[in-house]
This record gives structure tokens, C-alpha cells and sequence, in this order.
């Protein structure tokens, strides 16, 4: 049996509208918040010209661009981000035609876990492209790495409204992530308690 | 049948906490230094706080797995602990990933900030920490396992027998 009839889990009715939407909204929240993330980080660029040298009258100029795919941890935060609300996406679609989409009740278990694995995703990617951003700002004088942040402060603000967005949309992949476990454990409850 | 999920599952936190300990343990004990031309190059894991959140998590989460360890056996907190993995698991996966940022820099540098590689100054440092980088993402992926076995088997079987 998978729940002891003695243990007392949280029952949702989850014929009661209410609680049907609101996990629709927090997904709609967390997709929003991901798509924010991503869009924010592809499209940071800041290009900077440097007076190097002068050479008797004329100086010497350098032209360099910060970019977000400079930095492979950048890189990933934005691949995360994408596919975390792309799979937001895709369950929203799956729980609006839930009757259509179903075999055997297998919906909730791949829900669970794509939910879970997708929390580790975000949270893998969000972490570092924090501790790469708090390495630009701050730098680094053991290693000898210089601070960015202060020749390419525009760059640095919009990667820190990025990170803060995906920050948010970790938060409420994780309510998400609780909800769909707790919807898969009260189904298996609901069917052992059905044949019994 | 419930005996021998509990004997995977304690094989299973068996298994993480040896990892969680050992890369804790070997990124302590991490350090390096180097003179060039009468500079002292030193490098120690807590010169980066990326590496200083790594160790602090990883003993969290070696903490965490002594105590899941024992308290798996009563029955009466076992719902908790299955509930408890899963904030651990996220710590793990993500003090890996922000560990594994920094350590890249320091083996590739950043040709476009201008940071130089710091690997072939203090090779056995770097040595280290890819050691104990090994043992956390191992760790990240048996807590992981141990969460969806948890999730599938113990707590709503797949294939629910049908009595």
C-alpha cells in the first residue's frame, strides 16, 4: 500500500476550482519569471571605447564589448532559464487538456519528477551565474583578477535584474515542485484507498 | 518488499554522506603556494567565496546525512526526512554548479575580462579542488537518485499492486 491508513497528508480537493488555478498561476508566475531571465541576459551588451595611449597628438583607442556568452556560466544561466520556461510552458498546455493526455494516471509521477529535476536545473544555473557576477563585481586579489563592474556598470545592473528574476522564478518553481508531489501522493492514496 | 527499500534507501544515504564528507575533507585541506620572483603566490579554498559556500554546504548536507542516517529507522519521522531530502538536494546540485564556475576560470582564465589561468601556477591546489568537485557532483546525483526512489517507489509506487 503506499500510504499507511494511519499517516495524514495535506488533502487538496482538487475538484475545487480555486486550488486547480492556483497552480496554474504559480506556473504562469515561474514561466514569466524564467522568460524575463533569459531575454534580459541574451540581450546584455555594452561596448566601451578606452583611450590606451597617446602617441604625440592622437590617442590610442580600444574598443571592447561585454557580452553574455563570454562567460560560460552565463551561458548556462541562460540555457536553464530557456528550458525552465519552455517545460513551464509545455505543463501548462498538459494541465489545461488533462483528460486528453493521460494513460493510467501516468501524468502525475512525469509531472513530479520533470518538476524536481527542473528545480535542480534553475538552482545549478541561477548559483552560478551569481558567484561569476560576484566575481566581476568584487574581483578577485589573490588570483589577481581585476573587477569589471566599474568600467561596465550598465552591463553589470542588467545582469543583476536578470539574476534577481531568476531568482524569483526559482521560488515558485519550487511551490510548484511541492504541489505536484503532494498531487501525485494524494492520486496513490485516492486509488489504494479506492480498491481497498 | 518494504525491507528491502529500506535497506536501498540507507545504502543510498550511506553512499552520499561518504561523498558529502570527502569533498568537504579534501576542499579544507586544499592549498598551494609558490614564489616567483620573490612574490609568494598562495592559494587556499577560502580565498574564493564560492568555494567557501561550497564547503560550508557540503557540511551541512554531510550533517544532514549522519542524522537522516539514524533517524531512518523509526518510522514515525520517516515522512519527514523524504521531505527534507529535497532542500538538500537543491543546496548540493547548486553549491557544485557555483563551485564549478569559479574552478573553470581558474583553469581557462577570461581572454575578454583579462583574468589569467591560475592552474599551472599551483598545480596540486588545482588538483584538489578537482578532486573534491568529483565527490560533490557525485554526491548531487546519488541525493537526486535517492529523492525520485524516495518519490516513485517508497512514497506512490508506479506500478501500485492491485490486492
Amino acid at each position: 500500500m503506499a500510504v499507511q491508513s494511519g499517516e495524514k497528508l495535506p488533502m487538496f480537493i482538487w475538484s475545487n476550482p480555486r486550488n486547480r488555478w492556483t497552480l496554474l498561476v504559480l506556473r504562469l508566475l515561474a514561466f514569466l519569471a524564467a522568460a524575463a531571465a533569459t531575454l534580459v541576459m541574451v540581450l546584455n551588451k555594452q561596448t566601451k571605447t578606452f583611450v590606451v595611449a597617446t602617441i604625440g597628438t592622437t590617442p590610442l583607442k580600444l574598443t571592447l564589448t561585454a557580452k553574455f556568452n563570454h562567460t560560460p556560466a552565463f551561458v548556462f544561466f541562460v540555457m536553464a532559464n530557456g528550458l525552465v520556461s519552455i517545460h513551464n510552458l509545455v505543463m501548462i498546455m498538459v494541465d489545461l487538456l488533462r483528460s486528453k493526455l493521460d494513460y493510467k494516471g501516468f501524468r502525475f509521477p512525469m509531472v513530479a519528477i520533470l518538476d524536481m529535476l527542473n528545480v535542480a536545473l534553475l538552482s545549478g544555473g541561477a548559483n552560478a551565474a551569481v558567484f561569476m557576477a560576484e566575481l566581476g563585481k568584487n574581483g578577485n586579489s589573490h588570483a589577481r583578477w581585476d573587477k569589471i563592474c566599474d568600467k561596465f556598470g550598465t552591463y553589470c545592473d542588467r545582469g543583476a535584474g536578470a539574476l534577481i528574476a531568476s531568482f524569483l522564478a526559482l521560488a515558485f518553481m519550487l511551490l510548484v515542485s511541492f504541489i505536484s508531489i503532494l498531487k501525485l501522493a494524494n492520486s496513490s492514496s485516492h486509488i489504494s484507498h479506492n480498491n481497498n | 518488499m518494504a525491507k528491502t527499500k529500506r535497506i536501498i534507501t540507507i545504502l543510498l544515504r550511506l553512499l552520499a554522506l561518504g561523498a558529502t564528507l570527502s569533498a568537504t575533507v579534501v576542499m579544507v585541506t586544499s592549498h598551494d603556494s609558490r614564489e616567483v620572483l620573490n612574490i609568494k603566490f598562495t592559494a587556499k579554498y577560502n580565498n574564493s567565496p564560492s568555494f567557501k559556500f561550497y564547503v560550508i554546504a557540503e557540511a551541512i548536507a554531510s550533517g544532514y546525512g549522519l542524522v537522516a542516517l539514524f533517524l531512518s529507522w523509526k518510522s514515525s519521522v520517516d515522512r519527514l526526512i523524504v521531505i527534507m531530502d529535497v532542500p538538500i538536494a537543491m543546496l548540493l546540485t547548486s553549491s557544485t554548479s557555483a563551485a564549478l564556475a569559479v574552478a573553470e576560470i581558474g583553469k581557462k582564465g577570461n581572454s575578454h575580462a583579462g583574468w589569467l589561468p591560475i592552474c599551472d601556477q599551483v598545480p596540486k591546489f588545482c588538483d584538489h579542488v578537482t578532486g573534491s568537485l568529483i565527490a560533490g557532483f557525485s554526491a548531487a546525483i546519488v541525493y537526486l537518485v535517492l529523492n525520485l526512489y524516495s518519490l516513485l517507489v517508497v512514497l506512490a509506487p508506479l506500478f501500485p499492486v492491485k490486492p
